[in-house]
């Protein structure tokens, strides 16, 4: 187990630094690749190091060498990272600044700082890299739905972005003609190109922003939905522009030529985002066996859907973008879990390094470039910028607010205006102007000059104007089993209605592309291809997590835990007070549990009998040193919750819900089994036997002590029979096929932790997980649905 | 579409409908339209077997339920003010109003668009839902997914989550309290056409 973790570890750290020299060395347009002449480091290090032994310079072998250049590139990377993130990690240290200022102000702030450092020693800031890239993983969103929003998304991006541009670009021209301003040597063509440029909005900057603010999420899909694809119209803009700037004439064929080329780039972008999309859906398929590279392949094929987008010269963020939204429906529900959890994180980390270091390059550049400065030009730019963004959207809110059901209204409409921050896409298009461009730093300046009003004045004061009109707002942890049935319900109903008036149903197309999903698509792709409703998922979820929240101990095999430290302050801050158990139940507790963990010993000795594991000692070993920790960790009293056994008598296979072989990650079986025993904590003892359960599994905050004891004892002497049935009626709902059982246990990596882990894992899993979900879910608030689907096999 | 004016005249109580209701004369003109083409035998009022006759709430696994919302007054025919009040129901908030109190609670209100999903449920009308109705819809809903045994789960959470008097049903009152965050609006509305 731990040698996965570290495997994959160092495979997504090569990974990382294989990226970042491919991205610095490739001729790609969009990135300056400016010179990493020297930098800051000579002046950092002390002096005596470089010239290591100057009177070694005999012929004799030197002890002791020195290769600076051999390293520099990926060290001084390295270093402006490291960098970069001691700053992220400084903010945070001071909470209460985050809250009031965006993070971007303060990488940027930073940045200016080194950057002026930098300058006065008259270095030179190294590349930049683009980042947006990265950020698509993050995206939180429920495909389905988005496909619903997503024609209104197109629309704001691509008419308001090329709405934005022209406007701007011509009145820029308009301003030119003034002479007084001194620019009327920039043509139509170049104002256009600039205009480009600057209007992108940047995803990464709104996103700081409107997360804090936990817009209604109406508006927060349209936004942000929008950065993304606008990325990818401004760079087709700016390229068709950069080229037609240097043709000396236009003629309308051009024009023309030009809007086939936009259509086909865009258009071609998202078909071989999805066409890479599906083969890696596919290859995951068989993925099953060889689990630990799965990561690899997710991020293999949206790297590789990159370059050959690149290759044809058409979008390649359409194509990631596609790309990543189609694998994030069909993959995940091939890839274990684990290669979830990692591919989440590798692309988190990855997308937070370069959101950081953007805006910190932002920074640095500001002050160590050549500034131009037209006052008239500037000013008018970002008169036009925010003034014809505020148009544009008002001009297509007014269209196709006939088509929502519920309209955007006059606050939406400035959120969304006001919302447009401008960033790194920007930046980085602005620094790969040709030269040719005699303006060319007027341009770098006033780019410069709006992402940083943008940033700053913007960032910082949507929060407050936000709320000040009050702006409908999202209600996050809306997840209950309840809202999910009785939405379940009223979509039924609409649907309904919409039928009985003889309107399109708003979920017709909804529907349609769901029956051919499910019908073809899903069965090509996905290793298991049955349906699960989300109701059952999200109930499954849940269970989980209750039964996670209780199995809160500390001991065990917590690497996936964020960190000891930060695990208990989550605790502290969760608000579910945590229930003491009485003396007697704990030592009741004790008791079954010390029972039950011997009888788990047997059965798995048992179990080697028949299936060949792998690692028996070492299983053993474990459960041992395993049992022997649970027991101290009872003595203090610090046992909060309870454990988990597995019942007498059953064989393994039944009491195993097939469900486990998938992933090898075993939550799925604790809530298979956890859930029947919580239902004994709350019905009425004389219950039906199918909701009676062995261990008392206690729910934290909801219950009171008293029946404890009671039921514990009531329980303990129960028939065990009855749950039985239960288990293994769970377990058919997964129709357990004991030959595969069998076959994955034998040969998935991970079977010897599964046995391993079901059996104590209850009583100490993995806190981390509980951390995750929720973590995930209060910074993504579209995050509605479980992250993880729990798996079939 | 004719002159509205000429055809409002053949919605009885047009003017009533439209204040009860808050439909405007076009949306109520486009719903008689369908209302008389839900009609096939023109009698003047639907009967159930005219509400089966649309294929997708035949379809929908809480479509009967739905038609019986339509005949809930114990009657067997659903004349045409009947039908237009229960689609009221779904009409968008209107969200500049201001609400001042109006005398009569508009159809489309928040409390009584749950009140008609509360019904879809509560078919006994014994103003609880209780476990066995859940179940039912439940069953409606999820069908062959998933077993006895897990619906069996899932009622027995929800009731645990929303039931706050332990009297192991679902009170009107709790129902709403467990939808309180949900913004109703967007989830009952219709954008109804003109």
């Amino acid at each position: 187990l731990r040698s996965l973790g570290v495997f994959i570890r160092q495979a997504g750290t090569l990974l990382f630094i294989c990226m970042i020299l491919i991205l610095l060395h490739g001729s790609r347009g969009e990135i300056p690749s400016k010179p990493i002449a020297a930098t800051i480091l000579p002046s950092v290090k002390p002096d005596g190091g470089v010239q290591a032994y100057p009177e070694d310079q005999k012929n004799n072998l030197p002890m002791f060498t020195m290769n600076y250049p051999r390293i520099q590139i990926p060290f001084e990377i390295t270093l402006w990272v490291l960098l970069a993130s001691f700053a992220k990690i400084g903010f945070h240290v001071y909470h209460k600044i985050t809250i009031w200022v965006p993070e971007s102000c303060l990488l940027i702030s930073i940045g200016l700082i080194v950057g002026a450092i930098m300058h006065s020693v008259h270095e030179e800031p190294p590349a930049v890299l683009t980042s947006n890239v990265f950020f698509l993983y993050m995206l939180p969103l429920i495909v389905l739905d988005f496909v619903a929003v997503f024609m209104q998304v197109l629309w704001f991006a691509v008419v308001g972005t090329l709405w934005n541009s022209i406007g701007i670009g011509i009145s820029l021209f308009a301003i030119c003609q003034i002479p007084a301003f001194g620019v009327q040597d920039i043509n139509l063509q170049e104002n256009l190109l600039f205009s480009a440029i600057i209007s992108a909005v940047d995803p990464v900057a709104v996103l700081n922003v409107f997360e804090d603010v936990s817009v209604n999420e109406q508006l927060y899909i349209v936004v942000f939905g929008e950065c993304l694809f606008n990325d990818a119209v401004t760079v087709v803009l700016y390229n068709m522009f950069s080229f037609v700037a240097e043709m000396p004439v236009v003629e309308p064929v051009d024009v023309f030529i030009g809007v086939a080329r936009f259509f086909i780039v865009g258009l071609g972008g998202m078909a071989f985002g999805i066409l890479f999309g599906f083969v890696a859906a596919f290859t995951t398929r068989f993925t099953s066996k060889v689990r630990e590279i799965e990561p690899l392949f997710v991020f293999m094929y949206s790297y590789l859907a990159y370059l050959v987008a690149e290759l044809f010269a058409i979008s390649s963020i359409m194509a990631i973008i596609t790309c990543a939204l189609t694998m994030k429906y069909y993959v995940e529900e091939n890839v274990s879990q684990r290669s979830c959890t990692t591919i989440r994180h590798v692309i988190k980390m990855l997308a937070s390094i370069s959101e950081t270091l953007i805006f910190f390059f932002l920074g640095v550049v500001t002050i160590t470039t050549d500034h131009e400065w037209n006052w008239g030009y500037i000013l008018f730019t970002l008169l036009f910028a925010f003034v014809w963004r505020g148009l544009g959207i008002l001009v297509l809110t007014q269209i196709i607010n006939p088509f929502r059901t519920i309209p955007f209204n006059m606050k939406d409409q400035f959120g969304l205006a006001y919302g447009g921050l401008r960033g790194a896409v920007s930046f980085a298009l602005a620094f790969t102007l040709p030269d040719t461009i005699g303006r060319k730093q007027l341009f770098v300046t006033a780019t410069i000059a709006v992402i940083l009003f943008t940033v700053f004045l913007q960032g910082i004061s949507i929060r407050p104007l936000i709320e000040f009109i009050n702006v409908r707002r999202t209600n996050r942890n809306l997840e209950t089993i309840n809202v999910e049935i009785h939405g379940r319900l009223m979509e039924h109903t609409i649907a309904g209605i919409e039928d009985l008036c003889g309107q399109w149903s708003r979920f017709y197309w909804k529907d349609k592309f769901m029956k051919f999903n499910n019908r073809i698509l899903r069965k090509i792709l996905i290793r298991d291809s049955r349906a699960e409703s989300s109701i059952v998922a999200l109930y499954k979820k849940l269970e989980l997590q209750n039964a996670m929240e209780i199995l809160d101990t500390a001991s065990g095999d917590i690497s996936a835990a964020p960190s000891i430290v930060s695990l208990y302050e989550e605790k502290k801050s969760s608000s579910k007070p945590q229930k003491k158990f009485l003396a007697a139940d704990l030592k009741n507790m004790h008791d079954i549990l010390s029972k039950n963990m011997y009888k788990i010993r047997e059965r798995t000795v048992a179990y080697r009998g028949k299936h060949a594991l792998p690692n028996d000692n070492h299983t053993r070993e474990i459960l041992i040193r395993r049992h022997v920790s649970i027991r101290r960790s009872l003595r203090p009293g610090s046992f909060q919750s309870s454990y988990f056994s597995l019942p007498a008598g059953k064989s393994l296979e039944s009491t195993f819900p097939a469900a486990r072989r998938s992933y090898a990650d075993d939550h799925e079986t604790l809530s298979e089994v956890a859930y029947p025993s919580q239902r004994s904590r709350f019905g009425k003892p004389a219950r039906s036997s199918s909701s009676k359960a062995m261990i008392p599994l206690r729910r934290l905050g909801t219950l009171e002590e008293v029946p404890s004891t009671d039921v514990l004892n009531e329980d303990s002497s129960s028939t065990e029979q009855g749950v039985f049935r239960t288990n293994s009626s769970y377990s058919d709902s997964h129709v357990p096929r004991p030959r595969r059982l069998n076959s994955s246990f034998d040969n998935n990596n991970g079977s010897a932790d599964d046995l391993r882990n079901v059996h104590e894992e209850p009583s100490s899993p993995p806190p981390g997980w509980a951390a995750e979900p929720r973590d995930n879910t209060a910074r993504n608030p579209l995050l509605r649905r479980p992250q993880w689907t729990p798996k079939r096999k | 579409m004719g002159s509205s004016s000429s055809s409002r005249n053949k919605i009885p109580n047009a003017q009533e409908l439209m204040d009860q209701t808050g439909f405007s004369s076009a949306h109520l003109l486009r719903l008689y339209d369908r209302f008389e083409c839900l009609d096939r035998d023109n009698r003047g009022y639907l009967s159930p077997d005219d509400f089966e006759a649309v294929g997708g709430l035949a379809m929908n696994p809480i479509g009967g339920r739905i038609i019986d919302a339509f005949f809930s007054s114990g009657q067997d025919t659903v004349d045409f003010s009947s039908f237009v009040r229960i689609l009221a129901h779904f009409r968008p908030t209107d969200r500049n109003r201001n609400k001042e109190g109006t005398q009569q609670e508009l159809p489309n209100s928040r409390t009584r668009k749950l009140k008609f999903a509360f019904q879809l449920y509560d078919l006994d009308r014994d103003g609880k839902i209780s476990r066995e109705e859940l179940l039912q819809v439940l069953r409606a809903m999820l069908g062959l997914q998933v077993t006895e045994e897990q619906l069996q789960s899932i009622a027995e959470r929800a009731i645990q989550e929303a039931d706050l008097d332990k009297d192991d049903a679902i009170s009107f009152d709790e129902f709403k309290k467990s939808l309180e965050k949900v913004d109703i609006d967007t989830k009952m509305s219709i954008g109804f056409l003109k």
